[in-house]
């Protein structure tokens, strides 16, 4: 899903160019390496750092440094409720993460027991015009009520078998 | 006035907008044509004319800018920011999603204008439908000959590649993103010099904002003296005004600069919710001052906001109504600050830090007496004095919500007292 993206990005540096090290790779490198255990392993670090002519020290400072990056295991589907202020004026951010965490029975920055679903709140996810919202891997959901959250949830615990 | 004919969300509501068929069929690249045939010169010298300024946030005038990169420079770049993550914005967005080419355009006039022959798209890394729409609107133009090699038959060539940040807001700031975009982590570089001098590699850099960006055909098309017609003073052209919070109609409307504040909220966002009043207005997005429900007059102009102790940031407008509990919205604000902060320099890091834990005890009702003195005296030692923008951006909020809304925070204080 999420790499996709990644993957097609013309990112060719050296291609008639001078500039653009090979360090420029390094966030993409990561997301492609991400994509294959769920996080980055101490393995895959290492091997980013080999393929870049990088020090796996600087490999992981880089990571570290930006939230999209895991270096913990996390659920194969994270919910990241937002947390911004406009969300939280329309009756969103802690109120929603309260309700999903009644029904999942996990606080904000847990996994379930089975490892399927990480709760996250995060910061504005740029949808206040139609707060309040929510992530769950690549989908973005707007103007949450408490019947669409259900459903979402819904959809996932039945996606259980195959997803 | 007459009613605002829009002119950058003109084609975002159209059934496909987002495809290079429907661009073109709504005059889509009749800009980059004329541009093409103009010299380079002449379109910085329009966009110049023009009176554009920033819309990432600080308003600085674009035309001026692309006039500060060295004329001798043998390797330039533009880089384009679509890193939006200011709390309450959320245009940039729209417009990638739903017309990336009006941006693209604007991009490749801009390389042609400032002789770049590559450009790095910032994108923030949680916009996945914006990474595809970039990605797909990116290929459609190479297909047409509007980027690679010779483009146009003009000799002018142009190569764009995208980039995903991975969730970082500080990278929005200029410095930050160039470290970014060379795979670093995302900490300011200090200016001078400016990336306009020293960017991208070393390379001189122009940095623009994706907002920016899609007024730039316009200017072309329809030339300096008609975009400079729109605005105030020293505030031209239309801007896209995010509305949220305590609204009936919450969402994007694009209106020329200067149009006031309350007609904004009251004609265009249907007013407040449940027939409540205005409490305070944050009008540029959370670093910027708030205004109280008398301030609301103000005309949407970088000018006038400035008047106002505020600041018109990225038009992000923000309506709080009479329940709103301004000490957890000071609290929220700083506790978005503190999370972002990047670390590099101790007044933002720490401060930030001790800011937030006077507020979040002043929320749970466990302030002490000498709180609000201590979060003003520790707002006096972060504003201005960080390396960035980011520390001080985070002391408005909290100041300017002490000072207009003093007696709540003394409310909260005293329920302490007396426990
Ligand atoms: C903390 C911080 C965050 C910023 N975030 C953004 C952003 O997300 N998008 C943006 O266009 N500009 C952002 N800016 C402003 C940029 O530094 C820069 O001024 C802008 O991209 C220049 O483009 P413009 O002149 O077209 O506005 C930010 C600035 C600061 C200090
Ligand atoms: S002000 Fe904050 S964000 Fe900016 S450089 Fe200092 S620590 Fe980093
Ligand atoms: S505050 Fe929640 S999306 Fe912006």
């Amino acid at each position: 899903m999420t790499m996709d993206a990644a993957r097609q990005t013309p990112h060719a540096p050296g291609a008639g160019l001078v500039d653009p090290t090979k360090q420029a790779m390094l966030l993409s490198a990561l997301y492609l390496a991400q994509e294959q255990a769920g996080y980055l392993t101490p393995a895959a670090i290492e091997r980013v750092a080999q393929r870049l002519g990088l020090s796996p020290g600087q490999v992981y400072s880089v990571a570290s440094f930006y939230s999209l990056f895991r270096i913990e295991p996390v659920g194969r589907y994270v919910i990241q409720v937002c947390k911004g202020l406009s969300c939280y004026l329309c009756g969103g951010a802690e109120k929603v993460a309260d309700y999903i965490s009644a029904k999942l029975g996990i606080r904000p920055g847990e996994t379930t027991p089975d490892g399927r679903i990480t709760l996250e709140l995060v910061e504005c996810l740029a949808s206040c015009g139609t707060a309040p919202a929510m992530r769950i891997n690549d989908q973005l959901y707007e103007n949450l009520t408490l019947d669409a959250i259900d459903l979402a949830l819904e959809r996932l615990l039945e996606g259980g078998e195959h997803g | 006035m007459a009613e605002w004919e829009p002119v950058l969300l003109a084609n975002v509501h159209r059934p496909n907008s987002e495809k290079i068929g429907t661009y073109l069929a709504h005059g889509g690249y009749q800009a980059l044509r004329k541009a093409l045939s103009m010299s380079p010169e002449a379109v910085v010298a329009e966009v110049k004319a023009s009176g554009l300024r920033g819309r990432g946030g600080a308003g600085f005038p674009t035309g001026v800018k692309w006039g500060f990169l060295p004329p001798d420079a043998p390797v330039k770049y533009l880089a384009v920011n679509t890193d939006e993550g200011e709390p309450g914005t959320f245009k940039d967005r729209l417009i990638v999603e739903r017309d990336p080419h009006a941006i693209l355009e604007g991009v490749i006039i801009a390389a042609y204008a400032i002789g770049a022959h590559r450009a790095f798209v910032y994108i923030r890394g949680e916009f996945f439908l914006g990474v595809k729409r970039w990605i797909k609107a990116i290929a459609d133009a190479y297909q047409h000959g509007f980027l690679g090699k010779d483009i146009l038959g003009s000799g002018f060539d142009l190569d764009v590649s995208v980039h995903r940040g991975a969730g970082a807001y500080i990278c929005g700031e200029e410095t930050a993103m160039l470290e970014s975009l060379e795979g670093k982590r995302g900490q300011p570089r200090l200016k001078p010099p400016y990336p306009a001098q020293v960017g991208l590699w070393g390379r001189p850099t122009i940095v623009q904002n994706v907002e920016t960006l899609a007024n730039v055909p316009h200017i072309i098309l329809r030339g300096a003296a008609w975009y400079a017609s729109i605005g105030t003073e020293q505030s031209k052209g239309p801007k896209i005004f995010c509305v949220s919070g305590h609204v009936n109609r919450p969402g994007n409307y694009e209106l020329p600069l200067g149009t006031p504040l309350r007609e904004i909220i009251e004609k265009y966002a249907g007013g407040v919710r449940y027939g409540r009043h205005i409490k305070a207005v944050i009008p540029g997005g959370v670093s910027t001052p708030m205004l109280t429900a008398r301030q609301i007059d103000v005309p949407m102009a970088f000018e006038t906001l400035a008047a106002a102790g505020s600041a018109l940031g990225t038009g992000a407008v923000i309506v709080m109504d009479e329940t709103t509990d301004m000490v957890e919205v000071a609290r929220r604000i700083t506790d978005f600050f503190v999370h972002e902060s990047c670390g590099a320099c101790v007044p933002c890091r720490l401060g930030g830090f001790r800011m937030l834990e006077r507020l979040e005890a002043i929320a749970r009702g466990r302030g002490r007496p000498d709180d609000l003195a201590k979060l003003e005296s520790l707002a006096r030692g972060i504003s201005g004095l960080t390396f960035c923008p980011l520390g001080t951006g985070m002391c408005e909020p909290v100041l300017s919500g002490l000072a207009l809304y003093r007696d709540e925070f003394v409310a909260r204080l005293n329920t302490a007292a007396k426990r």
